[in-house]
């Protein structure tokens, strides 16, 4: 088991015939996700040969959905398309779309957000700009490394791509259960807080690592959230300590505004909630270590 | 992108809410211009990106072109919390009656648009908001749906604003929403929102801050950007589509992806502690697939910072391959070389992840004496740190 993301998932790349689409729908397939086809209107109706995995191209999501059965989609699209692709997926109720793309403006997503939940919510939406899900051993949905670790019982949730590699090669030996890279932009879909829910909820995960950064105050509301509702041990891990105010790091959403938002607010709100907190990811990979050599 | 209040002034005209007559000046004789052609009393304002400038003395009132010219001279130049003064607005004045506040802005918890109002505006917003959070109203705004007609309504009724300046400020409610959607804005700020003597509504104040994200829909947005205030290491970064971010310490930082960059700065700054005290001298994230080029780009503006006295390469290889990177290190530096650019300050490389093993073992074989391998994130800080305390101590170009 593991979260969102299994073995027996059916994914779809809208994008796959772009020069990003195609190199991760190869990664992808190569990690043994089960990629069923692609989306691109303009080349629908013919097929893309990946390593001798032959991908069938479709006009739409829906299409795709009603040829396949695709219950998930990678979106893969520029940013200037990305609003009218993640719309495209939400009319046609895939259970998960994650958004690759980096780039969106707010304005955007905050629009295809709104839509959704408009519709009832029936998509979940991972992003934009985040490094996808992946379920190792099982299923990869995006572009995290498929060979850094191996199944196993920890479950991670995390802003950033990169320091989502970090903790998962530092705790490898204990493997993961899912990695779910939510992005670093002030609007995503799927937040801390509902990947700590599903996590708290899956039989086969044990502790949860927690990775975000300055900026906004999705953190805080998380810590709240572990406080009133997991059980299981989390670990925390914040990026940005030494960040001045007013400077974007990097990511949109990373930018201390005023006295918010800041790495040290986000940590005493963590501590206060009883997760353990690391200075550096080496230490919180100690912290994790701990906590798994207990259980 | 933060605007000044001119630019944002401007916007704001060009979208139809009503402002003040007025210019912009980065003279005292661009300044006598604009007061005779406004012609009596007008307000001369320090164009800076930072609050608290009226306290400062950046904003004047002037009677006639003399004045006006006289005040300009006196603001143009003035610092104010660090912030020199280039520019100067001048509008004809108002006669203000009451204060209030309007503002559009991102609510990221709620991942949608809110309204804040208020007719408690003024300097002291923020104040009445701490104290009195009642005389300030909060509306959610569907980004779909808008501010419309009912909703402007809706934001005036749950602000209390006067009956007799209702329909005013609810086509400005309206207005200023299309402003914010159509520039693509994460914050539209009126403070204040004023009622003048004679029962006009009027934007006073005109605070902007643009989504670079959609700079591909806004080719005119870029005209905005304050090239003299631009750092010349970040504009230089940003010709070459890097992510720079110049700091005031001595490491320079050289990593992939936004979070380990940053993650990268607290450890320097931390084992910076014991090392006199030094601590980063820039962000750059040089983002996945980093080829030699990319790499050479990076290390030379690094480099090119006087301030810099080591620089600490943090890779984990997750898509990108460590034995790429460590050719991206090796032929940068050759690439430095036959630029004409020596090179003489020590390198520590961690690399880590996809390939590593391989990547390490391409930094052993060039033995280029600069570079240093150091194969954890917190050794190669305490490394880079340690180097940058040494290089502190050394006279310049030893």
């Amino acid at each position: 088991m593991a979260i969102w993301l299994t073995k027996d998932s059916k994914v779809i790349v809208q994008g796959m015939t772009g020069s990003e689409g195609s190199k991760h729908t190869r990664r992808m397939l190569a990690a043994g996700t089960n990629v069923v086809g692609g989306t691109n209107p303009r080349k629908a109706g013919q097929t893309v040969d990946f390593d001798g995995t032959a991908l069938p191209v479709f006009a739409t999501v829906a299409e795709a959905m009603k040829e396949t059965g695709a219950d998930v989609t990678v979106i893969f699209v520029p940013p200037q398309f990305t609003k009218a692709a993640v719309i495209e997926a939400i009319d046609a109720e895939i259970p998960l779309a994650v958004v690759i793309t980096e780039g969106v403006p707010v304005h955007d997503t905050a629009a295809f957000w709104a839509y959704n939940v408009s519709k009832g919510n029936k998509t979940r939406i991972i992003g934009p700009n985040c490094p996808g899900i992946a379920s190792p051993g099982a299923s990869n949905a995006g572009i995290i490394p498929a060979d850094i670790t191996p199944a196993g019982r920890i479950g991670l949730v995390s802003k950033s791509g990169t320091l989502t590699y970090q903790l998962m090669y530092e705790l490898r030996d204990f493997g993961f259960s899912t990695c779910v890279g939510i992005g670093g932009d002030p609007v995503i879909g799927t937040t801390h807080i509902d990947a700590l829910a599903a996590f708290q909820n899956d039989p086969e995960t044990d502790a949860i690592v927690m990775i975000g950064e300055i900026g906004g105050d999705a953190e805080e509301r998380a810590a709240e959230f572990i406080k009133a509702n997991v059980t299981k041990p989390v670990v925390g891990y914040i990026a940005g300590f030494t960040a001045p105010p007013g400077k974007t790091m990097g990511h949109a959403g990373a930018i201390i505004s005023g006295s918010a938002g800041t790495a040290d607010a986000k940590k005493a709100a963590l501590e206060a909630a009883g997760v353990k907190v690391g200075k550096t990811p080496s230490e919180t990979a100690r912290l994790m270590r701990e906590v798994m050599s207990a259980i | 992108m933060d605007l000044y209040e001119y630019q944002g002034r401007d916007m704001f005209e060009r979208h139809g809410l009503p402002v003040l007559a007025g210019g912009v000046a980065t003279t005292p004789e661009e300044a006598r211009a604009i007061a005779e052609r406004l012609g009596g009393r007008v307000v001369v304002k320090a164009q800076v990106k930072v609050g608290g400038r009226g306290k400062a003395g950046g904003v004047k009132l002037a009677e006639g072109a003399d004045e006006t010219v006289a005040r300009a001279t006196d603001i143009l130049g003035m610092d104010i919390k660090g912030h020199t003064v280039h520019k100067v607005m001048i509008t004809v004045t108002a006669d203000i009656a009451e204060e209030y506040y309007l503002s559009y802005l991102l609510d990221r918890a709620n991942r949608t648009f809110l309204c804040i109002a208020s007719v408690a505006g003024g300097m002291d917003i923020e104040q009445v908001a701490a104290e009195t959070p009642d005389r300030v109203a909060k509306i959610a705004i569907d980004p779909i749906a808008g501010v419309d007609e009912a909703k402007a309504r809706e934001i005036v009724t749950a602000a209390r604003f006067p009956a007799e300046v209702a329909d005013q400020v609810a086509d400005i409610a309206i207005k200023l929403w299309q402003t914010f959607v159509a520039e693509d804005a994460t914050l539209v700020e009126v403070n204040p929102l004023a009622k003048t003597a004679s029962g006009q509504v009027l934007c006073l104040d005109a605070k902007v801050t643009l989504d670079g994200n959609a700079a591909f829909r806004h080719p005119d947005h870029e005209a905005l950007v304050d090239q003299a205030s631009v750092d010349p290491l970040e504009q230089r970064a940003k010709e070459k589509d890097l992510n720079y971010v110049k700091l005031d310490g001595e490491v320079g930082i050289i990593g992939n992806g936004a979070g380990l960059v940053m993650s990268t700065l607290d450890v320097v700054a931390y084992a910076g502690e014991a090392h006199s005290g030094v601590k980063p001298a820039n962000f750059l994230d040089i983002g996945g697939g980093a080829s030699a080029a990319v790499m050479a780009n990076g290390l030379e503006i690094v480099l090119s910072d006087p301030s810099v006295k080591s620089v600490f390469v943090n890779v984990f290889g997750g898509i990108t391959a460590c034995d790429e990177v460590a050719n991206g290190i090796i032929q940068a530096l050759a690439l430095l070389e036959q630029r004409g650019e020596t090179v003489t300050k020590p390198l520590v490389v961690r690399l880590d992840g996809n390939n590593a093993e391989a990547g390490r073992a391409i930094l052993n074989d060039a033995a280029n004496p600069l570079v240093e391998r150091v194969d954890t994130m917190d050794g190669a800080a305490e490394r880079a740190a340690e180097l940058a305390a040494a290089g502190l101590s050394r006279p310049e170009g030893q």
